[in-house]
């Protein structure tokens, strides 16, 4: 496991005991009739606590979401491409919200340049069955960004080296 | 630099698991019977929607099942970062770069800047600390691309 969040740095969202419920989840939510019970058990703590907690916790977006990760690689979405774009830093925030809007983007920042290697100021994540599909979805970002657009360019994954996400360390 | 795809080939899933994997990346109930529930909603029964769960956990399908966390609310700070690295060099800075505990995701893509890794660090002071000493380790100027703004994150993929 690695060690990323030591306990006094944590943020004021968060206790003690939310942090041990975060380790307790981190690694995935138990496959079990009653996974908060089963959660409430290892840590020694009443089951109504552990929902509030989680609840209060997805209320405070300390949790995005519950939910499944799935390997995008491994459903069929094989091209990945990592869309950059130099567009004007007064208009990259009205073009990063609607960029980000569209369905095919997974993710999408304003992101600093460095020039003169780095002219790229927004970045959008695109995802398709294939390269083609992600240079059509390219192609429709470029329509929406117009004349805004001075340049861009995509930068296809063609491994993954490591993904193992962030983590807590355990005490 | 190398293209040889490592990807993980697309598998068959039948008609309840694409249910399942659409249906979980919409949330997860926090309730005495979470699964029972979304087995009612998937029309199929709790033991078998956790049984497939299993599964596709187990062949790679899912990469994870929970809750996931925000890494800035948890007093944590992310960046990503990029390298150029020279091809004969790059098992070598793989190797390096993601022996540091901080470095949570990394990928080759088709391009002069070659490697990308997502960092999360405990602290955003610590950011530039493994910055530098990555530098140092591969011998590789780092680009640090911190975001400045998030518009969107959290695509569900639809099978």
């Amino acid at each position: 496991m690695s060690a990323v969040l030591e306990p006094q740095q944590i943020s004021p969202l968060i206790d003690a005991i939310d942090r041990r419920l975060i380790v307790a989840t981190q690694g995935g939510l138990p496959l079990d009739p009653q996974p908060y019970h089963r959660l409430a058990e290892r840590l020694e703590l009443p089951v109504a606590e552990v929902m509030t907690r989680l609840r209060r916790l997805q209320g405070d977006g300390v949790i995005r979401r519950i939910g499944a990760v799935p390997n995008h690689y491994r459903l069929g979405y094989r091209g990945n491409g990592m869309s950059v774009w130099d567009v004007p830093d007064a208009a990259v925030r009205e073009l990063g919200q609607r960029i980000g809007a569209l369905p095919f983007v997974s993710h999408c920042y304003h992101r600093p340049r460095h020039l003169p290697h780095w002219p790229y100021n927004l970045f959008a994540m695109v995802h398709g069955h294939d390269r083609a599909e992600v240079m059509m979805q390219v192609s429709r970002i470029a329509e929406q960004l117009g004349s805004a657009v001075r340049d861009h360019d995509v930068l296809f994954s063609t491994r993954i080296l490591k993904k193992t996400g962030m983590r807590l360390v355990t005490e | 630099m190398s293209t040889a795809a490592v990807i993980d080939a697309p598998v068959e899933l039948d008609a309840l698991d694409r249910r399942i994997i659409n249906r979980l990346q919409d949330g997860f109930p926090i309730s005495e019977h979470p699964y029972a529930e979304v087995a009612a909603e998937l029309d199929t029964d709790e033991a078998t929607l956790i049984a497939r769960l299993q599964a596709l956990l187990d062949t790679g399908i899912l990469s994870r099942f929970g809750p996931m966390y925000h890494a800035e609310r948890l007093g944590g700070a992310l960046t990503l970062a990029a390298i150029a690295v020279a091809p004969a060099d790059f098992e070598r800075v793989t190797e390096q770069v993601n022996a540091f505990p901080e470095v949570a995701h990394n990928y080759a893509r088709d391009h002069e800047l070659n490697m990308w890794f997502v960092l999360a660090t405990e602290t955003p002071q610590r950011i530039p600390v493994v910055i530098r000493e990555i530098e140092r380790i591969t011998g590789y100027p780092v680009f640090n691309m911190p975001k400045k703004e998030e518009f969107f994150v959290g695509l569900k993929f639809r099978v």
